[in-house]
């Protein structure tokens, strides 16, 4: 018991510290980024590159001053950017990470780098734990007592319900031809070859789950719940210091979830066509997670690259797009992975 | 490991119950509830029904008190009842704890033994999917059409003015 507790722990703390590290670098990606596609230098003063600009940051963000508006509701204001951060930590623990089937670690079966690799319904805890999230957003909107902030969280809310929609059925037609809940058995079954990925039988499927998962994590073009320019920031208007920047890190948090579910569910995973054949044990373990990564990183530059190349959608858009494009999409695709099932060609 | 698991969720669950009713503040109400929901299907997953655990938490917790909570925001009520709105509030704690007291009695009387989890794979998605497309179809299927009917019924009554 004791051993298998503290593989669990050891796993669960480098793939949270991996979640973690992710946001500053994502900062600076997003930064740097933004400042290529807009034909300028971005932050270059602090360190090689302006690669140390985050952490000044996060000093800043750390002593800054932390005020709290007198008409809020204490309670709620303080509750919210802690759900938010909450449900961004607890998200990944159903996602394999890399290989590591042989590997005994104190004694232990490593069982793959994935800290719960035998909750049974795995990728619905996932879901699960996502629905919950938009209760920070909607909590933050109404407690700060700003008209501003509570139609953000509306919106945000309004988006989130929506959306969840066409990404959760998406996620079902994988589910359907894999035959299981488990993500490790998604990875397994689209290992053999590339044309096993889930984002060629399932394309209209996978281009679903990659909008919709821009609207789930609030990123522009459907970044409603802050749109700057008509809400001032939206639900986290009130919210100043480390509260905001729990808002921050849950949003980049939740972009890399998004990703490492996207990877994981159509584009297999850490596996690589003979990359299992080739290598076993510890150096597996490397390559797989250097995979995974490295197919994480396409997606995480996608949403910065889609978000200063698109402007924001109009709020009817965003609804016409979620109800009546991606809803009717979503299902199509699960009627032909159905059909293609039933005939055996899947 | 278990039994501290459900002694813990089981108290928080009734406590966040009684909250979601005695609260002034109808936004904490709904989150009380929330709460509630959330208790309970960790007691779910510890009797093995993991499925039902996140059915659980997707639906009530997830979509349907997120409902609840627009409704709430939305809605120009005065956010929180007065002392004078709250007087029938006795007479219910009245009927409650006559409701209490009497099922409590029953519960002695019926000297009830809390429920064995469940074995092998009668949690899982595989069984429960079973049940509902082979023995319970009818009931699975009658229950949709509830639903629609409940949904084009409250449409009506909107629509009814214009």
């Amino acid at each position: 018991m004791w051993g298998e507790l503290a593989v669990t722990a050891v796993k669960l703390l480098i793939i949270a510290v991996a979640m973690l590290t992710t946001v500053p670098i994502m900062v600076w990606v997003e930064r740097r980024g933004a400042a290529f596609i807009q034909d300028r230098l971005g932050p270059n003063r602090v360190g090689p590159l302006g690669l140390f600009q985050p952490i000044i940051d996060a000093v800043k963000l750390l002593f800054k001053e932390d005020v709290t508006p007198a008409a809020v509701n204490r309670w709620l204001y303080f509750l919210a950017p802690g759900i938010s951060l909450f449900i961004a930590l607890v998200t990944f623990i159903v996602i394999p990470f890399g290989a590591g089937h042989d590997i005994e670690v104190f004694g232990q079966a490593l069982n793959g780098l994935i800290v719960a690799p035998d909750l049974s319904v795995g990728v619905l805890y996932l879901l699960a734990m996502s629905s919950l999230g938009v209760y920070g957003v909607v909590l933050a909107g109404w407690s700060s007592n700003n008209k501003y902030s509570l139609l953000g969280g509306l919106r945000s809310s309004a988006q989130l319900i929506s959306y969840e929609l066409s990404l959760t059925i998406a996620v079902l037609a994988v589910l359907m031809s894999t035959g299981s809940l488990l993500l490790t058995d998604v990875v397994a079954h689209q290992s053999p070859s590339l044309l096993k990925w889930n984002a060629v039988p399932q394309v209209i499927g996978f281009l679903v789950f990659v909008v919709a998962m821009f609207a789930e994590t609030n990123r522009l073009p459907f970044d409603m719940a802050e749109a700057e320019t008509e809400l001032v920031a939206g639900y986290h208007v009130e919210y100043s210091s480390m509260k905001f920047a729990a808002f921050f890190m849950s949003e980049y948090i939740h972009m890399a979830t998004a990703s490492a579910l996207a990877v994981t569910l159509f584009l297999g995973g850490w596996t690589l066509p003979g990359l299992e054949n080739a290598l076993s044990g510890w150096p597996l373990l490397l390559a797989s997670v250097a995979v995974f990564v490295a197919k994480m990183a396409l997606f995480l530059w996608l949403f910065v690259w889609v978000r200063w190349s698109l402007p924001r959608f109009r709020y009817d858009q965003l609804m016409n797009l979620g109800w009546k494009v991606l809803l009717p999409l979503s299902v199509l695709n699960l009627v032909i992975v159905a059909v293609l099932m039933s005939v055996g060609k899947l | 490991m278990e039994t501290v698991v459900f002694f813990a969720t089981a108290v928080v669950a009734v406590v966040a119950a009684v909250v979601a009713v005695a609260h002034r503040n109808p936004v904490i109400n709904v989150l009380a509830l929330v709460v509630t929901l959330f208790c309970v299907a960790v007691n779910f997953a510890l009797l093995g029904a993991d499925f039902l655990a996140a059915a659980q938490v997707i639906i009530y917790a997830g979509a349907i008190l997120v409902l609840f909570l627009f409704v709430v925001m939305l809605l120009n009520a005065p956010m929180e009842t007065t002392a004078e709105e709250r007087r029938p509030l006795q007479a219910g704690l009245g009927v409650g704890l006559a409701l209490v007291t009497a099922l409590g009695a029953i519960l002695l009387l019926a000297r009830l033994q809390p429920a064995a989890p469940a074995d092998g794979p009668a949690g899982t998605v595989q069984a429960f999917g079973r049940l509902l497309m082979g023995p319970y179809l009818f009931a699975f299927e009658a229950i949709s059409v509830v639903l629609l009917a409940a949904m084009v019924g409250a449409l009506v009554l909107v629509k009814r003015k214009h």
